[in-house]
């Protein structure tokens, strides 16, 4: 007998899940290590309270796409991501304390699909926020947490992009830009269409800006990009970038990747904004980012930073590697699941 | 594998020959690749052929690297998270909406008469937000080829089309109403590679755009 699963969905067996429990153990010994205290909260929310986040409909991700409607008329959600969750859990029980206040969790978020694409409905996502630390140094603390758990899993070789969401708008304000260019820009921007970008800047700017934005919007690689920075304006708009690579130790600079030209389709970023990627993974394995502005949204206004992971992602990457040699025949450099450990607390995965 | 080290997506069909000879001039080896017609993956020089709508498929998936493909595929697959790099300038085609040659369009009666269009197309995506963001109601009929065929034999009142030089369209009695889009052929690569790749990625852009 066949009985489906909604697609986007699968079943995880006792082989996988022992594989996951060994990423997820990973990842909470070194969120505990830095400090930060692991939440949950439901799954189900009103809608109500997470549309106060500001997240327009069909604005990606963090819309939630499952609702339904409780017994008193009220719209309930599934969550999409664990962000807004925590903003709301930390201005209803953390109102006043001490800060910075620093969360982690590990938990189910759900979105919806492009059909035929392999996405998942359903993702496992383990992360960390920080509340009330403020760019750079709450951004530098993010990014260290966030490297050591990329290598506590045991993936050296994965690197972490590392944009900053107000370059853009700052910059197009400084030029003058109307409303409604500033706003095809960043959508070309935000779509990583280079060939609509340089349309869209060079009709909404003199020739010296355009040539400056759609240079800064191509730059990506190591911290020595910023030094290579001319126009005075380009060097005054990528400060907190530079602020952020000066705020992080040497091994944790080594595994960033600047680019400047970053930007994520969520709404509520306002600074540094992260990408997670490993060899060998097509797609982003993580994100994050500062979002200044929306605990404000939610009555305590505090800085805020965070990242989520999608430990699937992960499991995925590490053994893609060797998963991938068999499927098209190339070597595999991959240390293999062996390599989930922590310093501190080594945890064997059997394979 | 190719100077660059990246795997490359080639799309068959007519802007094979131009992607392959923009290949040439930066240094990546095609010659096997012109010289068997069935195969498919090229591992010396680093290249994959597939139809051109695969082509966003395969980059975004990570299974190739960087690739070459129309606008109008770019266009109808437009939730494919991928990076837009350059217009490599060859391949131009206009999408546009047909309908049969005659002083009244056939497609305006039908939405003045009937309040609704009926459009056959290949291109869903493009066809719909087109008429949509137009204002006029339309029902699409999906086809996958001789999309002419269709008002022809009195299916649709009109179809949203890719033409290149308009002689199919002149052939079969349609004539052009309306222009959408128009296409060449772009430059795209996976978000990952875009980063851990910069490098490459970039020698390969600037020099095809410097042919």
């Amino acid at each position: 007998m066949t009985l489906p699963i909604p697609s986007g969905t699968r079943d995880v067996l006792p082989d996988e899940m022992r594989e996951r429990h060994g990423v997820v153990a990973a990842l909470r010994d070194v969120f505990t290590s830095h400090g930060y205290g692991e939440v949950a909260t439901p799954a189900v929310e009103y809608a109500s309270v997470l549309e106060r986040a500001g997240v327009a409909a069909g604005a990606g991700a963090a819309d939630p796409r499952f609702r339904s409607v409780d017994e008193h008329g009220e719209t309930l959600v599934l969550r999409s991501d664990m962000t807004v969750p925590i903003a709301r859990l930390v201005s209803a029980r953390f109102s006043d304390a001490p800060l910075p206040i620093r969360l982690s969790y590990q938990a189910h978020c759900y979105r919806s699909i492009v059909p035929g694409r392999g996405q998942s409905r359903e993702v496992l996502q383990a992360g960390i926020e920080l509340v009330g630390a403020g760019a750079p140094d709450g951004t530098a603390e993010a990014l260290t947490v966030l490297v050591g758990a990329l290598q506590a899993v045991g993936l050296d070789d994965a690197r972490v992009a590392v944009g900053d969401a107000s370059i853009f708008p700052e910059l197009l304000a400084g030029a003058g830009v109307d409303d409604a260019r500033r706003a095809a820009i960043l959508h070309e921007l935000s779509t990583r269409d280079l060939v609509g970008l340089e349309r869209e800047v060079r009709a909404a700017c003199d020739e010296g800006t355009a040539a400056m934005l759609l240079h800064l919007a191509s730059r990506r690689g190591g911290p020595e990009l910023l030094d290579a920075l001319e126009d005075p304006r380009a060097v005054a708009a990528t400060e907190g970038v530079r602020q952020i690579v000066d705020g992080v130790d040497e091994d944790v600079r080594s595994r960033l990747i600047l680019d400047l030209g970053l930007t994520l389709k969520l709404g509520y970023y306002t600074g540094a904004v992260f990408e997670v990627y490993a060899p060998g993974q097509g797609h982003a394995i993580g994100g994050g980012g500062r979002y200044d502005d929306l605990l404000g949204r939610f009555g305590r206004s505090l800085p805020a930073v965070g990242f989520a992971l999608d430990v699937d992602a992960l499991h995925t990457a590490l053994v893609g590697k060797s998963r991938g040699s068999w499927r098209v025949g190339r070597p595999a450099p991959a240390p293999g699941l062996g390599a989930v450990s922590t310093p501190d607390a080594p945890t064997e995965v059997p394979s | 594998m190719n100077p660059f080290g990246l795997r490359i997506a080639v799309p068959r069909g007519v802007m094979m020959g131009e992607t392959l000879d923009a290949l040439d001039r930066v240094g990546v080896d095609t010659r096997e690749v012109r010289e068997n017609d069935r195969k498919l993956l090229f591992d010396d020089a680093g290249i994959v052929t597939m139809r051109p709508s695969d082509v966003p498929t395969y980059v975004e998936s990570g299974a190739a690297d960087i690739g070459v493909t129309g606008k109008d595929v770019l266009m109808e697959q437009r939730t494919r998270d991928v990076v837009e790099l350059a217009d490599l300038g060859f391949g131009p085609c206009r999408m546009v909406l047909d309908s049969i040659a005659g002083d009244a369009d056939p497609a305006e009666e039908a939405l003045r008469r009937l309040g609704v269009m009926r459009v056959a197309t290949k291109y869903v995506t493009i066809a719909t937000r087109y008429l949509e963001a137009t204002g006029r109601q339309a029902e699409i009929v999906k086809v996958n080829g001789s999309v002419e065929l269709a008002p022809l034999t009195g299916m649709v009142d009109a179809i949203v089309d890719l033409t290149a030089t308009g002689t199919t369209l002149r052939e079969n009695g349609l004539v052009i109403r309306e222009e959408i889009a128009a296409s060449t052929a772009r430059l795209i690569a996976n978000p990952a590679t875009h980063r851990l790749r910069a490098d490459a990625v970039d020698r390969l852009r600037e020099a095809l755009v410097a042919g």
